[in-house]
């Protein structure tokens, strides 16, 4: 069950972290993120001569086959420092959307181009009053010769400021909680009639408002079938997101508990005072059970086992309530600094805090792997 | 979830299973086998395992242990665990059988280990004093050393299942001018000698399991010391070492979630305000037990590798009795009106218990397992040894 990872892997691991060794350390991400555009082409291209963005990606779509497990070690290392290219948009989500329920034609124009690094993708699937439901969707799209017509407001749309195109949900049939009337479309952000009004996310990140007035949208997969696809899609997706939050965790418990050892109160390191000792190991443990969960879900993502949703919810809201705890503690310890932008501490605690609210809060996941204990 | 196993290893794990099936005995399959069960009858399922070869998974084969791989002792533990057999007697198996085949000499070995393996000997642990709880240096008992004995003088606690037991392993303050680690021995005491008094402790939950145990003036032949004189603290804290060790206790807690699923769907309707937060709770303590299986197994498949798990043996026991502190709390709760039932004493005639089977030993696993937190090292020692192991504070 423990992953031994191969040497492939473990090569892979080592190039991440010297990479953003190399070229992440804080000062770069704090420039990176004050930029007009807000994150970085530059290092983007670097992660694509480093194979990154084709890692995940199977053999057969040009990728290296790595899967879940090779996005679990890249998510951890970007989680430790704060990474804020859109990987998870660009290639665990869109890329996954467009391997899973792309036709040929589909995946040979655009996987390649998100593998060289040339272009960018976001997913637009919240609305107003959705929340986290995938199948809670008004935006309609209405044939229209070979293509469909798109009418309707995303919102929140994650990395949409940076994107070149957009995968959309939409309905094609039914009411508004229908799951089988939802479809995926792929839009040119630039396309006429799309209006979309970025802003700041509490995480130094861009995001958007986005509406479509009567926008052409090609076909992602079958009519009817874009929840079923949503739902895998979002499975992968939080396992990216568990591993980016298991590796934020860990540098902010290595953080704090540097920290305790020479921050001076009273004539004595704080670490000396046995309650901060004892918070620190309850975060220790947070971060030790967070990893272990966030490996069985990778390994599991990995053979594609029957249930994964469960797990993946479980795992959502488990590694979601450690983060939310390791967080408020790493500021409570570090005290007036820790509210400071200044330090790291404060956006290691934004970011754990978007995290859990993207794809589903930990309140909402834990239900839902209550629920669907109910039904097997 | 599972091990990835070899072939041979998948063998073994279905042979175990179907040797406990074929062979666990029904009349131990009790509301409360902890505390329900006469000595004999706890002793059934011991005396089949070794037997079997399969009572000492933890010792090595010339010993008399299965000479088992890692791997092969936790698909054991889990098993076992997971059918929810009663284990052999701790204090016995795991303690002090692995002081005695580690720091005792040849007569020692001869005399003890056998008896330990076939149930002859039961073992209860001398440690806990009045004034020296966690605090285990602070040993006040005292044993002083005339011709080839010591007379041993002093008052223990806490002792479990001592009104079974035929011999006690103690802590003794042999040497009361050295600093309170190293003036301890480790000693083994015959129950059955002139001054040896054991009283009952009831607990909250209404059992009788630990005891206070008087020494008075007991004459304990010399040669029953461990190792040396002195050096008593040593075998003590590797004793202690093995205490810890499986106290993640998963597939107890995965037992006793299921059964709580089951008391909730039948005691609480949905409509009660309540019905939500129960869901919840039990998915929570649920993804706990998962957590914390998925970090027994990569430990276990760290160590199979031949990585040292560190103190990871004081996570597991602080989050092993948080999780099943809190299952037994909730399946308490659950009950409703009847968890302000709880059985009576065994001495009471009155054998009457309102509501259904399923909550019949709610009260008193509620009660009983508080003191989880509070033994084998208490939680907060437990922190105490991961953050100075550990975090290095």
């Amino acid at each position: 069950m423990d992953i031994q990872f191969t040497e492939e892997q473990e090569l892979l691991r080592s190039s991440v972290q010297r990479l953003l060794r190399d070229r992440y350390d804080f000062d770069a991400r704090r420039k990176i993120v004050a930029s007009e555009d807000g994150f970085s082409r530059k290092h983007w291209a670097e992660f694509a001569e480093l194979g990154l963005l084709a890692a995940p990606f199977s053999e057969a779509a040009g990728g290296l086959g790595g899967g879940p497990l090779s996005t679990m070690i890249i998510m951890q290392e970007f989680g430790r420092r704060l990474v804020v290219e859109p990987f998870v948009e660009t290639v665990v989500v869109a890329g996954g959307l467009l391997e899973q329920a792309g036709s040929d034609a589909q995946q040979q124009a655009y996987i390649a181009d998100i593998i060289a690094g040339t272009k960018l993708w976001a997913l637009a699937w919240t609305e107003r009053g959705s929340r986290f439901d995938l199948a809670t969707v008004t935006t309609a799209a209405r044939r229209e010769g070979n293509d469909y017509v798109l009418t309707g407001e995303k919102t929140a749309v994650m990395a949409a400021p940076w994107a070149d195109h957009l995968i959309v949900s939409a309905r094609t049939s039914g009411h508004r909680h229908d799951r089988g009337g939802v479809s995926l479309f792929v839009v040119d952000r630039r396309a006429a009639n799309l209006d979309l009004q970025s802003f700041r996310t509490i995480d130094g990140r861009r995001a958007a408002e986005i509406s479509l007035r009567g926008v052409r949208g090609e076909l992602l997969g079958g009519e009817g079938e874009g929840v079923a696809a949503l739902e895998a899609c979002r499975n992968r997706a939080i396992g990216a997101l568990c591993a980016e939050a298991v590796g934020a965790i860990g540098e902010l418990n290595d953080a704090t508990l540097d920290y305790s050892k020479t921050r001076k109160q009273f004539g004595v390191t704080i670490g000396s005072f046995q309650v901060l000792q004892h918070r620190m190991v309850d975060m220790f443990i947070a971060h030790q059970e967070a990893l272990s969960l966030m490996q069985h879900l990778s390994l599991s993502l990995s053979d594609d086992e029957a249930g994964i949703s469960r797990l993946v919810s479980g795992a959502k809201s488990k590694i979601g309530y450690a983060g939310k705890f390791v967080a408020d503690q790493a500021v409570q310890l570090h005290g007036g600094m820790g509210m400071t932008d200044e330090l790291n501490v404060g956006h290691y605690f934004k970011r754990i805090s978007s995290i859990n609210i993207q794809f589903g809060d930990p309140a909402y996941h834990v239900l839902r792997f209550a629920q669907l204990d109910a039904v097997a | 979830m599972e091990l990835a196993l070899s072939p041979e290893d998948a063998a073994f794990r279905d042979e175990v299973r179907a040797f406990i099936k074929d062979n666990y005995p029904a009349e131990m399959r009790v509301p409360n086998p902890e505390t329900d069960l006469s000595k004999e009858q706890m002793l059934l399922w011991h005396r089949i395992l070794h037997e079997k070869g399969w009572i000492a998974p933890l010792w090595p084969k010339e010993y008399g242990g299965p000479g088992w791989s890692i791997t092969r002792r936790f698909i054991f533990e889990q098993e076992t665990t997971r059918a929810g057999t009663m284990p052999p007697l701790a204090f016995s198996v795991t303690m002090v059988g692995p002081v005695i085949y580690t720091f005792g000499n040849a007569a020692q070995k001869a005399k003890f280990l056998p008896r330990i393996l076939s149930g002859e000997d039961w073992w209860c642990q001398g440690y806990s004093e009045p004034g020296s709880g966690s605090d285990l240096a602070t040993v006040r008992t005292k044993a002083v050393r005339d011709g080839d004995h010591y007379i041993v003088n002093g008052h223990k606690t806490w002792t479990t299942l001592a009104q079974h037991a035929d011999w006690i392993f103690c802590l003794v303050r042999t040497d009361p001018a050295a600093k309170p680690q190293s003036g301890i021995s480790f000693l083994l005491i015959d129950m059955k000698s002139p001054g040896v008094t054991v009283r009952p402790i009831i607990t909250i939950d209404g059992s009788h399991e630990v005891n206070d145990v008087f020494l008075e003036n007991v004459r304990v032949p010399a040669e029953n010391l461990i190792g040396e004189e002195n050096k008593g603290w040593t075998y003590a804290k590797f004793l202690l070492g093995n205490e810890r060790t499986s106290m993640a206790g998963i597939g107890r807690s995965t037992r006793y979630i299921a059964r709580l699923k089951k008391i909730v769907k039948a005691e609480i309707p949905e409509d009660d305000p309540a019905h939500l937060e129960f869901i919840r709770d039990i998915a929570r303590v649920e993804l706990d037990v998962l957590a914390l299986e998925a970090t027994e197994l990569r430990v276990v498949a760290q160590m199979a590798r031949g990585i040292d798990p560190g103190p990871a043996a004081s996570l597991f026991k602080i989050r092993g009795t948080e999780i099943f502190q809190n299952i037994t709390e909730l399946t308490h709760r659950a009950m409703g009106n009847d968890g302000l039932a709880i059985r009576e004493h065994p001495v009471s005639a009155n054998r009457f218990m309102p509501g259904p089977d399923y909550g019949r030993t709610a009260s008193e696993k509620y009660l009983n397992s508080r003191k989880l937190s509070i033994y084998g090292g208490s939680n907060e020692i437990q922190r105490n040894i991961i953050a100075k192991a550990v975090l290095g504070l």
